[in-house]
């Protein structure tokens, strides 16, 4: 699904080096996680591959399905199936959650050469995906994010998710912020679109995340590099020890 | 102290081209009070303080410099859904057969140009008394000319709360029209009523309405600038608030070469509650001047000045809005907000907000921006799949978002609302 190799990036208005050579493989209808300390490069990563200014790639590629997203605009890589679930999600006043939602949803479609939703159907889906993220009719009238909780800011990243069905779904720290359960019905939200044909790359600092959404391959990131990558094990490992025997082993 | 030449050959000049119309005795004693009160000002040049940021001689000079007709057609019309009472004026003139019947329950309304002639009139107490109290502490010679050479307009006595609100249309015909309208909006008490306006008007439009608005009266005021990328307007409103009465009043301004919009507004009764907002979309030759005054009388009253400006292509907008809050206004609860948003380098925005007040209990706050679109809001939206022109756009529309929900009735808002997308989805054709 996703192939990034030998990801080198900096940021554009300084001369630091914030990924070093990033390998990694996602195939499709898999859960990979990245774990790994503060400043290890993790959300760069994230915002690099969804095309955020501000970063220069300076070696190295990432391919979704065989195609160059490094080359793309933000809104090509959304409607070539790349969504990422911020860390931060942005408020937006003035502009209502549903029109918001709509609009994606149909410049998506436009973008990929399919018809447009009508204002019925697009109703009746977005009511049913809502409902069993608990996000209530005045939710979806609010504008985007503008005084939402925490946990209402990360159920509207999932229905975001849900609503433009993405084929490369990358989790931004998604657990930060949300009590535990809130955390349950993100998770339940992100494990009803687990699909042969959709792929997670999930970041987190904590296991506890990955308790819910259960991971195939675990990675961990330190110093804008992935040095280990393992099974489900890994994550539970780093929960009982930290990063630092990982780290020192590394170096060793 | 006599007035400099230059003022007094610009007021003659004007006034020359410009004549006092024939009245009735109290119409014609009430312009000769104006003309006095213009001929001891003159008329304003950029040299004046409050002229600052804008120039006013193309408003001043003796003959308004022409402006293409808009095709009217080019655009959606607005207020379409709504139920109203028409009203249509031509290049400043009432045109009988274009308007609605005007016989609403509720409301009174006359012709200026009929109420004028008669010998006595409600009006008496309104026509240039406003706009007379409103000209201290600052001078305001434009409204003084309206008032003495009005041609037309409308006199509104509101009794009860009619069913429809009333729209003005100023519809634009003649490249060369200059024309003076001139309003009265008398709200009893306890009445309410909502007036609409829309349209270019004419190449040079100055128009003057004064609004009482006794207790418990309700007045709101929802108005459409554009349509027509040449005119020159200079607007004024005076109003006068009463216990526990409200005025609402929204201005949408796009296109326009030149346009000052003054609103002057006195809260002389305990309890009253005032907002006076703007969006306004500037785009190339387009000069925007919002200038408000609020005058804050008695106690416990509230005011709001919610101005938003979005500049792009070299536009620029002005905001000169100032809360006066006298000693005895206790308890005064006054906002102003004006912030643009610049979508290049080239447009410009300049503002003069002012707070003063002699009362030792109020609550006033005011602030003013200018700032970028938000590059976090506009990668959120991109990444969700929106193409960037879309994606400014909704930034648009949401940095405009809180003048537009000033205004009370969702319907006409959803109407702006509607024009403002339908602008933006046209520019980017």
């Amino acid at each position: 699904m996703l192939e990034i190799k030998n990801l080198h990036v900096k940021l554009e208005d300084e001369d630091k080096q914030i990924l070093k050579g990033v390998d990694l493989s996602l195939e499709a209808g898999k859960v990979h996680a990245i774990m790994g300390p503060n400043g290890s490069g993790k959300s760069t990563l994230s915002y690099v591959l969804s095309g955020k200014d501000g970063y220069e790639v300076t070696e190295g590629s990432a391919h979704l399905q065989g195609e160059d997203v490094l080359d793309m605009e933000p809104e090509e890589r959304a409607a070539a199936g790349l969504f990422l679930a911020f860390q931060y999600p942005v408020e937006i006043p003035g502009v209502g959650n549903m029109t918001f939602l709509r609009t994606a949803v149909n410049a998506q479609r436009k973008a990929r050469g399919e018809e447009e939703l009508s204002a019925g159907d697009f109703l009746k889906v977005v009511r049913e995906k809502a409902k069993t993220l608990k996000i209530d009719a005045e939710m979806l009238k609010r504008p985007v994010n503008v005084g939402f909780s925490g946990g209402e800011k990360k159920r509207n990243e999932i229905l975001q998710m849900a609503m433009l069905e993405p084929k490369m779904c990358i989790l931004d720290e998604t657990d930060s912020g949300l009590d535990v359960d809130a955390m349950k019905l993100v998770s339940e939200g992100v494990n009803a679109l687990r699909d042969a044909g959709r792929t997670f790359l999930v970041i987190t600092h904590y296991q506890r995340l990955l308790d819910h959404i259960k991971p195939d391959v675990v990675h961990i990131m330190a110093n804008g590099r992935i040095v280990k990558t393992g099974g489900p094990e890994l994550a539970l490992e780093v929960e009982q020890n930290g990063y630092a025997d990982i780290l020192a082993e590394e170096v060793a | 102290m006599g007035l400099p030449d230059i003022k007094t050959n610009l007021t003659d000049a004007r006034l020359a081209a410009q004549p006092v119309p024939q009245s009735g005795a109290w119409l014609a004693a009430a312009r000769d009070d104006a003309l006095a009160r213009l001929r001891a000002m003159g008329l304003p040049t950029k040299r004046d303080e409050y002229w600052k940021y804008t120039d006013p001689s193309t408003l001043t000079e003796a003959v308004a410099q022409s402006a293409d007709v808009f095709d009217a057609a080019d655009e959606a019309p607005l207020y379409d859904g709504i139920d109203r009472l028409k009203l249509v004026f031509v290049d400043g003139v009432f045109d009988v057969d274009a308007s609605d019947d005007m016989a609403p329950e509720g409301v009174t309304i006359e012709r200026l140009a009929d109420a004028g002639a008669a010998d006595i009139h409600w009006a008496k107490d309104l026509y240039g008394v406003l706009e007379a109290k409103g000209q201290s502490p600052v001078e305001r010679p434009l409204a003084a000319l309206n008032s003495a050479t009005a041609t037309d307009g409308v006199l509104i006595h509101v009794t009860g709360t009619p069913s429809k609100p009333i729209s003005l249309i100023y519809r634009h015909a003649d490249a060369t029209s200059d024309a003076t309208l001139h309003h009265v909006i008398k709200v009893d008490a306890g009445a309410e009523v909502t007036v609409l306006e829309n349209g270019p008007a004419a190449a040079r439009f100055n128009k003057c309405m004064e609004v009482d608005v006794a207790d418990t009266g309700v007045f709101h005021h929802i108005r459409a600038q554009g349509r027509d990328h040449e005119r020159r307007a200079v607007t004024h409103i005076f109003g006068r608030l009463g216990k526990e009465s409200v005025f609402k009043s929204f201005t949408m301004t796009a296109n326009g070469v030149l346009t000052r919009n003054e609103v002057v507004l006195e809260l002389t009764g305990d309890d009253a509650q005032a907002s006076v907002a703007g969006a306004c979309m500037g785009d190339g030759a387009f000069h925007h001047d919002d200038t408000v005054f609020i005058t804050h009388d008695a106690v416990n009253c509230e005011s709001r000045q919610v101005f938003k400006k979005v500049l792009r292509n070299g536009a620029v907008g002005v905001f000169q809005g100032k809360i006066l809050v006298q000693p005895d206004a206790q308890k005064t609860d006054g906002y102003q907000i004006s912030q643009s948003l610049l979508l290049d380098d080239d447009s410009q925005f300049l503002a003069k907000p002012e707070l003063e007040i002699y009362a030792d209990d109020v609550a006033c706050s005011h602030g003013s921006t200018s700032g970028a679109i938000n590059e976090e809001a506009l990668f959120y939206l991109r990444s969700r799949g929106v193409e960037k022109g879309t994606a400014e756009d909704l930034l648009v529309l949401s940095f405009l978002a809180e003048a537009i929900e000033e205004i009370e009735s969702d319907d006409i808002s959803e109407d702006i609302l509607a024009r403002l997308e339908a602008w933006l989805m046209r520019r980017r054709g």
